[in-house]
């Protein structure tokens, strides 16, 4: 179940260092939000603190609020791992468990989050989850092999069903293509397209044109200067931002690349 | 001049073939040691092996003479590895995954320390310290659980027990299977830790996921050189363990069979002539056993080091 | 996907509130102190501090688990006691080695005296007498280990690192692990087994304690130094070959020096392992009273055979000569936990950058 996410002057620090400063922005459920922005910007660490997995690195903390359907996460009696539970995450880079078949993968959320379930009912869910993360084709003949065995890109698809096998209500990417090559990245831009239907989509990307191909909205992260942290520039309409952004950081940033 | 530089360069040349020569040496000497122990222990012990039964201390011969020695060895090794292989894994386990990250490495260091006591003092710490506190438990093994032969008893007034022997070669062995498996540990792709934990895993949920399958040839491998070091422990075995010899699984009493290396270390300074032959005899079937349980650890360890090496 | 085809329990996962029942921040704290008490309780009763100590683990799993299965349910309460299973590992491993260290200083102090160190056993029966003798013959033989390990082990990680190629550099790598691996007293009967086919039988000489801890030693060496060498950059190679220096020259002037800090390291910490051993020497070196100071010659006392020794036949009355083995203990003991410090202050105070 899609849900929408509003964040309210969000400061994230890693112990005493403010490394994002005062985000506020509204994501539409059934939408893709692609992040941009130099390296260091915080755009990941924005990300990571959508689903309290920043708050893992020690003395690692979060100020503000992150509200999903209005209900903030950060709030004293919200359970961490149960938010996880809730909001998928794909990773840089692909990392399926080594030592599960590419079954057990798909229905290690399920596992942990169910008690027991026919196995038929999990074999449904591993086969829709696969389907849906166009994987089902080229791994039905062998689901009970490890997922190291396959492609990099099949090994993304293979993490991004895992992701959506315990139906999360928003799923996060943080450079889900920037370790894979040319055409294992459309499949999986083709994927997110699709996945838009169900799902909210937060993805953060270093590739502008993926960006401007896959996302409805885009929001731009800079620095100010080095050793200061980062914000949020401006975020908008991915059309309108790549067209005639309002910002003259965001069109610097933009056109650098572009021209 | 192309006479003297010629001459410069055959030195330049002869340097480093006398190096590299030297460098190999020092390699191949390693094998020939190794080799050497086994000759050598092997030409000692041959007058034992040939020679008639009576003349064998006991006077049955040699192979009843040691199969006792071994018996007692494997158990109190097995024992000590029953004990100890799980606490280090724990251990391992808090260092990397549970103790706050800035005490991690003195608290590994603390563990290491274990390992730097010498044998002698645990011989004499087991002696002073531990035999007698065991007495009681002991005592309560034998009218509680006397039915299971393990602890049939009587129980030993001294606390020199099988039991004992074994909890000291435990705490010996602990340290070098948690440095192994605790390396291991560390070496857990984050990335898979993540995977799981945004998934939506608890702590322990995440280490059985990732840290404990990915550790699990490391840590068989550190159980068998754990094995490997209890087989072959001598002093602390020697000064703990009253000793009767014959063959007997009974933990809590003072007749225990005695360890192949405790036998040698007790009863070497003072033989002499076809005695020693014997003794040597001994430290031969002790050496291939633990060479045998090393070599065998050691392949799992490196296989694994391939496995994490291709990730 | 279509969201009317999703199974009852699949909504019933995404449905599931974000909130749960969760445990006081000090929860843990509370029942731990609580435990405790009850611990203490139980020793001021007589209750021994060992099993007081295992109740107030038991206590305290038990109560943390049923305390979290009620409020968190079941994979949080699992959660609490894999973590107090775990630390409860850790401070069990401590036990024995407070135990040791306070046994052996407080055995060992009431004979570290200054006679302690400047006697031997010549002519002494009962109280007095010291551990002279012993010093010095374990100070001889470990220097002449070291002697005889450091520069083969040096050689040979400078062989597996710089030279080794294919079949032969594998089989030392492997055989070097395997030797660390020998029982010490396997060393000592190898060393005997040596010298008796040469000087006959009953032979006893230090060199022959010396080449015992070597067959120790050297894997230690070669592990560590091997290490070191790997962290020297290649670049400081290919640096000195682009100078014309040949490679024995680069090897000796370049890449040694750079590693030397860590080398030291790992010596000082094969030292330390050699140190204490007692069963090697036991069957090559034997015990005497005097100093003898030729390692060519006949017995030599070394410390901690000296210590066995006084223990294991102590003579009457017993026990002069059993604080003496607990005094030769605790000097062994500061001995090694000495070297280990230094190997560790050595390591990191000329730590090579690389290990960052």
């Amino acid at each position: 179940m899609a849900k929408r996410i509003d964040v309210a002057d969000l400061n994230i620090y890693y112990d005493k260092t403010l490394a994002v400063q005062d985000v506020s922005l509204s994501i539409e459920p059934r939408s893709v939000t692609a992040l941009i922005g130099p390296s260091g910007c915080g755009k990941s660490t924005f990300l990571r603190s959508l689903n309290r997995m920043h708050e893992l690195i020690p003395r690692a903390r979060v100020e503000g609020k992150v509200m999903v359907d209005g209900q903030d996460l950060y709030a004293p009696d919200v359970d961490p791992v149960t938010v996880r539970s809730h909001i998928g995450m794909v990773f840089q880079r692909p990392n399926p468990f080594p030592t599960m078949s590419i079954y057990d993968n798909v229905a290690a959320g399920i596992k942990l989050n169910a008690k027991r379930m026919p196995k038929s009912e999990l074999d449904d869910i591993v086969e829709r989850s696969l389907r849906q993360a166009n994987l089902w084709d080229e791994v039905a003949d062998r689901l009970h092999k490890p997922g190291s065995g396959l492609s990099g890109g099949q090994q993304q698809r293979l993490c991004i069903a895992r992701a959506i096998a315990v139906q999360p209500d928003i799923l996060l990417m943080d450079e889900p293509c920037s370790a894979l090559d040319p055409i294992s990245t459309q499949k999986i831009e083709d994927l997110i397209g699709e996945l838009k239907a169900d799902y909210t989509i937060v993805i953060v990307t270093h590739n502008m044109q993926q960006a401007a191909r896959v996302s409805d909205v885009t929001g731009f992260f800079n620095l100010r200067g080095v050793g200061q942290p980062g914000h949020l520039v401006e975020i908008g309409d991915t059309a309108t931002i790549f067209s005639a952004p309002s910002n003259k950081a965001t069109e610097d940033y933009i056109s650098g690349r572009f021209g | 001049m192309p006479v003297s530089e010629r001459t410069s360069r055959s030195r330049v040349r002869a340097g480093d073939r006398v190096f590299a020569g030297l460098s190999t040496g020092a390699g191949a000497l390693i094998l020939a040691v190794l080799a050497g122990v086994a000759t050598f222990l092997l030409v000692e012990a041959w007058p034992a092996v040939v020679a008639p039964s009576a003349d064998i201390p006991g006077g049955q011969g040699i192979t009843v003479y040691i199969w006792p020695l071994l018996f007692g060895t494997v158990l109190s090794a097995v024992l000590a590895l029953l004990i100890a292989a799980p606490l280090a894994v724990a251990i391992a386990l808090f260092i990397t995954h549970y103790a706050p990250r800035r005490l991690a490495q003195g608290l590994g260091y603390l563990i290491d320390l274990l390992a730097a006591v010498p044998s002698i003092v645990y011989g004499l710490w087991g002696l002073a310290v531990l035999a007698p506190a065991t007495v009681e438990a002991s005592t309560w093994l034998y009218q509680n659980l006397g039915w299971i032969p393990l602890f049939a008893g009587p129980p030993s007034s001294t606390g020199r027990t099988m039991l004992v022997a074994a909890l000291v070669l435990a705490v010996m062995v602990l340290p070098i299977i948690t440095a192994v498996v605790r390396e291991a540990f560390l070496q857990t792709p984050r990335l898979h830790e993540e995977a799981a934990l945004a998934l939506g895993a608890t702590h322990w949920e995440m280490i059985r996921m990732t840290v404990l399958p990915f550790g699990r040839s490391a840590i068989i491998g550190a159980s068998m050189l754990g094995l490997g070091r209890a087989l072959g422990e001598t002093m602390a075995v020697a000064m703990v363990l009253s000793v009767s010899g014959g063959v007997s699984i009974n933990l809590i009493s003072r007749s225990n069979p005695s360890t192949i290396a405790a036998n040698i270390a007790l009863d070497f300074p003072e033989s002499t002539g076809i005695a020693v032959n014997t003794l040597i005899a001994s430290g031969l079937v002790l050496f291939a056993v633990t060479l045998a349980v090393n070599m065998l650890a050691r392949v799992v360890i490196n296989r694994r080091r391939d496995f994490s090496g291709a990730n | 996907m279509n969201p009317s085809t999703r199974t009852d329990l699949e909504a019933a996962l995404s449905d599931r509130p974000l909130t749960q029942g969760s445990l006081p921040r000090r929860a843990p704290w509370i029942t731990l102190a609580a435990a405790i008490v009850i611990g203490l309780v139980l020793t001021s009763f007589g209750v021994a501090t060992g099993l007081a100590a295992l109740v107030t683990a038991v206590l305290y799993g038990v109560t943390i688990f049923a305390w979290s299965l009620a409020v968190e349910g079941p994979r949080k309460a699992k959660d609490r006691v894999v973590a107090a299973a775990v630390t409860s590992a850790f401070l069990l491993a401590l036990a024995p080695l407070i135990s040791v260290v306070v046994t052996v200083i407080s055995n060992g102090v009431n004979r570290l005296d200054a006679e302690f160190f400047t006697y031997s056993m010549h002519g002494i029966v009962g109280e007095g007498g010291g551990v002279y003798h012993a010093i010095t013959g374990t100070l001889l033989i470990t220097a002449v280990a070291t002697v005889i390990s450091v520069p083969i082990g040096l050689l040979c990680a400078i062989y597996l690192v710089e030279y080794a190629t294919g079949r032969l550099g594998r089989a030392i790598t492997f055989f070097v692990d395997v030797m660390t691996g020998i029982p010490s007293i396997v060393a000592g009967l190898f060393a005997y087994a040596l010298f008796a086919l040469f000087f006959g039988p009953g032979v006893r000489m230090g060199v022959m304690g010396a080449v015992a801890l070597s067959v120790l030693m050297i894997p230690i060496v070669v592990r560590s130094a091997e290490e070191m060498l790997r962290l020297v950059p290649n670049e400081l190679r290919e640096a000195a070959y682009a100078l014309g220096v040949p490679k024995w020259r680069t090897i000796l002037k370049v890449v040694l020096p750079t590693a030397m800090a860590g080398i030291a390291t790992g010596v000082t910490l094969a030292i330390a392992r050699v140190i204490g051993e007692t069963a090697p020497l036991l069957v090559t070196v034997g015990i005497t009273t005097g100093v003898n100071m030729n390692p060519f010659d006949d017995r030599m006392a070394t410390l901690p055979v000296f210590a066995y020794r006084q223990f294991s036949s102590p003579g009457i009355p017993p026990e002069p000569a059993i604080d003496r083995a607990w005094t030769a203990a605790l000097v062994l003991i500061a001995v090694v936990m000495l070297l280990n410090l230094a190997a560790r202050l050595f390591s990191r105070l000329f730590a090579p950058r690389s290990r960052a």
